[in-house]
């Protein structure tokens, strides 16, 4: 044998023993008494003491000829067995580590003395502490033992000669000469890929033959090829098991990272492993490796607590940590739980809000899970501070992103106070994966399996009507959600035969967190394909995620459904992909109504619904008094109160208000009060749809909107009120009795926030809910005499809602009133008879008369009818 | 195909074997240790999207290659549609690749000395793809420069 085969031989021996001895070492912690092991432990560093010597690599030699003098003092029952000793021999083995990867990568030691561990290793083997007092004074053995003149290694336990070779150098092809290690053989992996390239040639050929003496009468011939299926197919079996290999490859090295993470914390963790035998391609075990670390690393440092804190919290000082593995479905799926603090999807959403990764009202709209998953964002990191351990903002991401490259997917539930549990489900192998065929443009496609949520056939005039369309853009209504849709044949610009077609199919996908339809001419059936990669000349094309040769021996390309998503146009935002497909459909649907602008100090373009005032009136400078500190006029023989609006939206600017002469007032009306806003100018009325929207912080203001091609501002007419310190809102219960609380669910706060204008002018108390979802947990706890929802609201739409509180003990009599922004549409007209009315978002008199009168109904006692204010429109 | 051997080739004059193909009149040849086989049409899939001159996806013993049309590629007319190209299977760094031509030629030895850059007035896109000229009695043989040819959009 040549040196640098020696070399190599003696490398990959040594990485395969180390990497048992450091879950030895974790083990012997355990059972420090443990003879077995400790023997073991020995041997290991002896024997690489030993080739050391012999290969002249002498550093090397000296360190772990001192750790050996600590192992042989443990094992002939000298001293015992402590934390301290267990840290030093391990860091001793991670320096022998490091040394062997300098060998291996410039066939030399790094040079470096590692005099510090060496003078700790002296000392420690110098302190002799007391003999263990039953132990047997045994004769130490000649401490410097004659190197071995082979390179023969030390039998390993059965267990571990089984496996295959974990991190084995490729070029690796030698055989030990152990009387077990005869049973295994080290094979290169590359032929391992090229012999499962061929058994994926021979399936196909095989498929062929199968189809050719289905046309063929020959008998022999017929039970020639059955055999070849057979046979064919046990072949693709065991080829795929050479590539397998346990997932406790992986997890061997997690007793150590659990154990010095907590020692490094000073929190107490038991790991407890499960299914560390479940089998994974090779491939997918390298793939899976970081991530998963990284996930264990953040349980030990953020998910478990301090034992304190976990007596305080009523929990056993120690947490555990558990890890399992199983098969299910032709998946793997690993769960990663401890028994922490958990997270809180509060803190997380302030602290998405806090870096901009979500806007405010996203956080509003989002569910506690959506929130909990804010953590697979990248630039996210909860970590109040941020330790060597875990919490530089880069981790979670990258693992899902890991992960969804080798098919799988990520998934992390959490119960506050209770654990976390992160679930992975990743595909055994990455050569053949299930997929759906479908036809368009009179080519096959592969769609693969794991995106592919449910296919949905419309057929003829009714089923091409449930396609709609805002503006060009094709959406289809799936239970109550708008779903952005795609033409396959327009995304690859082949044909247009879906136009003509009588049968719609839609393939409904889901990339990434969203969601969308794609229209395709036909689908065949789901197959097990293997898949290969297409040439650098395609490689720019992102629709596809490579090729596949069929059963007919043709090929076919395979779609990158993200990749599809991303160019078709469907999320026009790439950025915003928390938007949910409920948001999606909301936004295209612009808003048509009567708007009142003027202006106000900076603010040029104020904007307030129409709907919601009373009257504009002018008023001559020497009319408007004071009276308790505030500016009034004497108005239809009330006194009308003026607040100047420019000191609360610019606090401390000069007001050119108070100069207008006469002044400008928009008259506001709750029935029985009325109040007046000073404003420079009154600009326009219009009618316009809004579009565009987006949320503010200031306060006084909505946010802001596109009203007739200008960015205009939408004053919160609430809080200006409120500013003022009118008592207005609470008032107004004087005349209409107890205040009647309506809850208010609809995706859009901005929407909410007009609305809620109109409504609490009119003395109504509102809850707030972005969803379905939302709407059903604060039902209970609140009063609420009257439900008001947006036809489209997230989680199903009104109609869902209505369906739960009627099933729902207590709240089956809430009246639910349905608003839509576009009334006319024939879902809506279709969905009336479900609700206690429908009516359209904007129209305030109606909703007001609605909403009394049902108020009315459920038996509180509420304002007469009569007393609904009446808008200037009217 | 045969190799033709030229009688009165010395041991002293290098020389080089080119397999040969013709696109319209042009007369190419590529080294034959970069060509891995020639092949008959094959039916293609078509890749939705790609640049015109990649005519589609063939199935090489399980291997997937990618056909480019050497009409396409050297700006030339496209063929007819009864002319049935014939793949010419290079190996490239990144696996095989096709390409697509009208007619394969004979494998050639030709002699060192008779080599000479591609003449500076040959028509642009032509002369960046061609790597030299062989002048044999009678024809001129271009040499193409495959890597040139891979290096598609």
């Amino acid at each position: 044998m040549e040196d640098r085969e020696i070399i190599n031989e003696f490398l990959i021996e040594s990485n395969e023993n180390l990497a048992r001895l450091d879950q030895e070492m974790v083990e012997l912690e355990a059972r420090p008494k443990d003879a077995a092991l400790l023997a073991s432990i020995f041997r290991t560093i002896h024997t690489i003491k030993g080739t050391c010597g012999f290969l002249g690599f002498s550093g090397l030699e000296r360190i772990t000829h001192l750790g050996e003098n600590l192992l042989s003092q443990l094992r002939n029952g000298e001293r015992e067995l402590n934390p301290g000793l267990v840290s030093l021999i391990l860091e001793m083995v991670d320096v022998v580590k490091s040394e062997l990867s300098a060998i291996e990568s410039n066939g030399a030691e790094s040079g470096s003395s590692h005099e510090t561990l060496m003078n700790r290793l002296r000392e420690a083997a110098d302190a002799q502490s007391a003999p263990v007092p039953e132990a047997e004074p045994a004769a130490r053995p000649p401490v410097a033992a004659p190197p071995p003149a082979s390179i023969a290694a030390p039998p390993p336990p059965p267990a571990v000669a089984a496996q295959p070779a974990p991190e084995t150098p490729p070029e690796a092809e030698a055989m030990t000469k152990s009387t077990i290690a005869d049973a295994t053989i080290r094979v290169d992996v590359g032929l391992l890929d090229r012999l499962m390239n061929l058994v994926g040639e021979l399936v196909l050929a095989r498929n062929q033959i199968l189809q050719f003496g289905g046309r063929l009468e020959d008998a022999s011939f017929g039970a020639t090829s059955q055999r070849l299926n057979l046979i064919t197919t046990q072949l693709q079996e065991s080829v795929m098991k050479t590539r397998m290999q346990p997932i406790g490859v992986v997890w061997n090295k997690f007793p150590r990272v659990v154990r010095d993470l907590s020692a490094a914390c000073g929190k107490q963790i038991q790991l407890d492993m499960e299914g560390a035998e479940t089998e994974l391609d090779k491939s997918i075990i390298e793939a899976i490796k970081d991530p998963l670390t990284h996930i264990v690393r953040n349980c030990c440092d953020h998910g478990i607590e301090t034992p304190d804190m976990r007596l305080r919290a009523g929990k056993a000082a120690q947490g555990t940590l558990s890890l399992r593995a199983f098969h299910e479905g032709g998946q793997v799926n690993i769960e990663i739980s401890d028994n922490g603090r958990g997270i809180d999807p509060v803190k997380l959403k302030q602290k998405a809000l806090q870096k901009g990764l979500i806007r405010p009202e996203q956080a509003e709209r989002m569910s506690e899970r959506e929130a909990v998953s804010l953590i697979f964002r990248p630039g996210f990191s909860t970590a109040e501070t941020v330790t060597n351990i875990s919490g530089r903002g880069v981790g979670m991401d990258v693992v899902k992103t890991n992960i969804e490259k080798t098919g799988g997917t990520v998934d992390i539930s959490s119960r506050p106070g209770f654990g976390t549990t992160v679930k992975i489900k990743i595909p055994l192998t990455l050569a053949i994966i299930p997929g759906l065929v479908v036809m368009s443009g009179g080519e096959r496609f592969v769609i693969p399996q794991v995106s592919l949520l449910e296919l949905v056939r419309l057929e003829g005039e009714a089923g091409k009507r449930q396609i709609e369309r805002i503006q060009s853009t094709p959406l289809y209504r799936r239970r109550g959600n708008l779903l952005p849709i795609a033409y396959l044949n327009d995304v690859l610009r082949i044909g247009a035969k879906h136009r003509e077609s009588d049968v719609i199919n839609i393939v409904i996908l889901q990339a990434e967190d969203r969601q969308f339809g794609l229209v395709v001419d036909g689908i065949h059936d789901t197959q097990e394909i293997v898949v290969k990669p297409l040439g650098k000349q395609l490689k720019s094309i992102t629709h596809y995620a490579g090729a596949t040769i069929m059963g007919d021996g043709k090929v076919a390309l395979i779609l990158d459904v993200p990749g599809l998503a991303a160019r078709s146009g469907v999320f026009t935002d790439a950025r915003d992909s928390q938007r949910s497909i409920a948001a999606t459909g909301e936004t295209a649907a612009s808003e048509r109504q009567s708007l009142l602008l003027f202006r106000s100090g900076r603010f040029e373009r104020l904007a307030v619904p129409l709907s919601l005032v009373a009257r504009l009136e002018e008023f001559p400078r020497a009319r408007i008094e004071r009276a308790s500190g505030q500016s009034v006029v004497q108005y239809r023989d009330q006194i009308l109160p003026l607040i100047p609006l420019a000191p609360y939206l610019e606090p401390g600017a000069a007001s050119a208000a108070d100069e207008v002469d006469p002044a400008q007032v928009v008259v506001f009306s709750n029935g029985e009060r009325r109040l007046g806003l000073l404003v420079d100018e009154i600009v326009d009325i219009v009618e316009e749809n809004v579009t565009a929207r987006q949320k503010t912080d200031r306060p006084g203001l909505l946010g802001s909107a596109v009203v007739g091609d200008r960015v205009t501002d939408f004053l919160d007419l609430h809080s200006v009120i409120d500013q003022f310190g009118t008592n207005w809102f609470g008032s107004r219960g004087g005349a209409a009795g107890t205040r009647c609380t309506v809850l208010l669910a609809d995706n859009s706060q901005f929407a909410r926030g007009l609305v809620r204008n109109a409504l609490e002018i009119a003395g109504f108390a509102i809850v707030e809910a972005a969803s379905v979802n939302e709407a059903l947990e604060r039902l209970p706890r609140q009063r609420v005499s009257v439900v008001a929802a947006a036809f489209d609201l997230a989680g199903g739409g009104a109609t869902a809602l209505a369906e739960q509180l009627q099933s729902t003990p207590g709240l089956e009599h809430v009246p639910v009133v349905a608003l839509s922004n576009d009334p006319g549409e024939p879902g809506f007209l279709g969905a009336r008879e479900r609700f206690a009315d429908a009516l359209a978002k904007f129209d305030r008199d109606a909703m007001l008369r609605s909403l009394l009168r049902l108020a009315a109904r459920v038996g509180e006692s509420l304002a007469p009818a009569e007393d609904i204010p009446t808008g200037v429109r009217s | 195909m045969k190799v033709e051997q030229n009688p009165t080739l010395t041991a002293e004059q290098a020389t080089s074997q080119f397999a040969t193909f013709f696109v319209r009149d042009l007369f190419f040849g590529i080294e034959v240790l970069h060509v891995q086989e020639v092949l008959r049409y094959q039916e293609m899939t078509r890749v939705p999207l790609a640049p015109d001159l990649i005519e589609g996806l063939i199935n090489l013993r399980g291997q997937i290659v990618t056909a480019i049309d050497m009409r396409r590629r050297l700006g030339l007319a496209p063929r007819h549609e009864d002319e049935v190209p014939m793949n010419m299977v290079i190996r490239s760094e990144d696996g095989a690749v096709s390409l697509l031509v009208d007619e394969i030629g004979d494998v050639l030895e030709v002699r060192q000395d008779v080599y000479e850059p591609a003449p500076e007035n040959t028509a642009r896109q032509l002369r960046e793809l061609i790597a030299g000229v062989y002048k044999l009695e009678g024809k001129l043989l271009l040499v193409l420069d495959t890597e040139k040819v891979l290096q598609v959009a």
